[in-house]
């Protein structure tokens, strides 16, 4: 029974929870914007929600996520980060939408755009969990709470 | 882990670029230095950055890694000096020139505008995880 009352939580507890992983990965291009040889990573929102409602993981390669950091492929930029272990989304690496002379391929107003809009997404995710559990609250009470 | 490592991350940046900063101070300071500490004429410094994984290996697993980013060596650029005739200078060589510093004033300013505004990115990075953190200890009230 009460998996009843949380399952609609469920599933906007996924989403915070990537929604929070996304804008950590933002921050972290952000911070390396001026790093030489730095390649920015994103991921799928969609495909890495569908993935966790799923319940499963994207099972894959191993993981080697701090040699794709550490020293990034030059030749490569499209190639897929590591699949992660658990629930952990899948991690790509960005395209240069120009050149840089060294190497790094964070674009700003791509990261700054990203951000603002993760962040407003996570604050409606937030408010939809809070609605949900109003909801919850208000159907518990009694007639005479009013 | 999830939203307080961005702390982490974009407060190695800040301090990365503060260091930044730093030597773009120093190195205004110094464009019409005649001698360094060395006795030689000054030589512009500028910083490296490097990408540091912060928390990797963690009981996640390959979970996001936080990549945050340090100041990894400070170089002299070694471009010579300008050359100035001079023979009343006491500082002047044997020919009557006068070595000076090889700051030149256009790049470190570029480069401090550059640092101040990604010092001012890192700080709005950190504002707005703040404001969602808190946001989410509220939830469900």
């Amino acid at each position: 029974m009460i998996e009843r009352l949380t399952s609609a939580l469920d599933f906007q507890a996924k989403a915070l929870v990537l929604r929070a992983e996304r804008q950590q990965l933002i921050a972290s291009n952000i911070a390396n914007a001026d790093t030489p040889g730095y390649v920015a990573r994103d991921f799928d929102f969609a495909q890495a929600l569908r993935s966790a409602a799923a319940g499963s993981s994207a099972a894959g390669s191993s993981s080697d996520g701090s040699n794709a950091l550490g020293s990034p492929i030059a030749g490569d930029p499209l190639a897929d980060g590591t699949g992660g272990a658990t629930a952990a989304p899948r991690l790509q690496y960005a395209t240069p939408s120009q050149t840089n002379l060294d190497r790094n391929t964070v674009d700003m107003d791509r990261e700054r755009a990203a951000f603002a809009d993760n962040a407003l997404k996570y604050e409606s995710t937030l408010t939809f969990i809070n609605s949900s559990v109003r909801w919850m609250q208000d159907a518990m009470k009694s007639p005479s709470q009013g | 882990m999830g939203m307080l490592s961005i702390f982490d991350v974009s407060g190695s940046a800040v301090s990365a670029q503060s260091q930044r900063l730093n030597v773009v101070a120093s190195n205004l300071a110094n464009a019409d230095t005649v001698a360094g500490p060395d006795g030689k004429a000054y030589k512009a410094r500028e910083v490296v950055f490097q990408t540091v994984l912060m928390g990797a290996g963690g009981a996640g697993g390959a979970a996001a890694q936080d990549a945050g980013v340090r100041v990894s060596t400070i170089t002299e650029d070694q471009t010579p000096g300008r050359r100035l005739l001079d023979p009343k200078n006491p500082a002047a060589d044997a020919d009557g020139y006068v070595t000076y510093s090889n700051v030149n004033p256009v790049e470190e300013m570029v480069n401090m505008i550059s640092a101040s505004r990604s010092y001012q990115d890192n700080i709005e990075v950190m504002n707005t995880a703040k404001s969602l953190l808190q946001k989410t200890l509220q939830l469900g009230s």
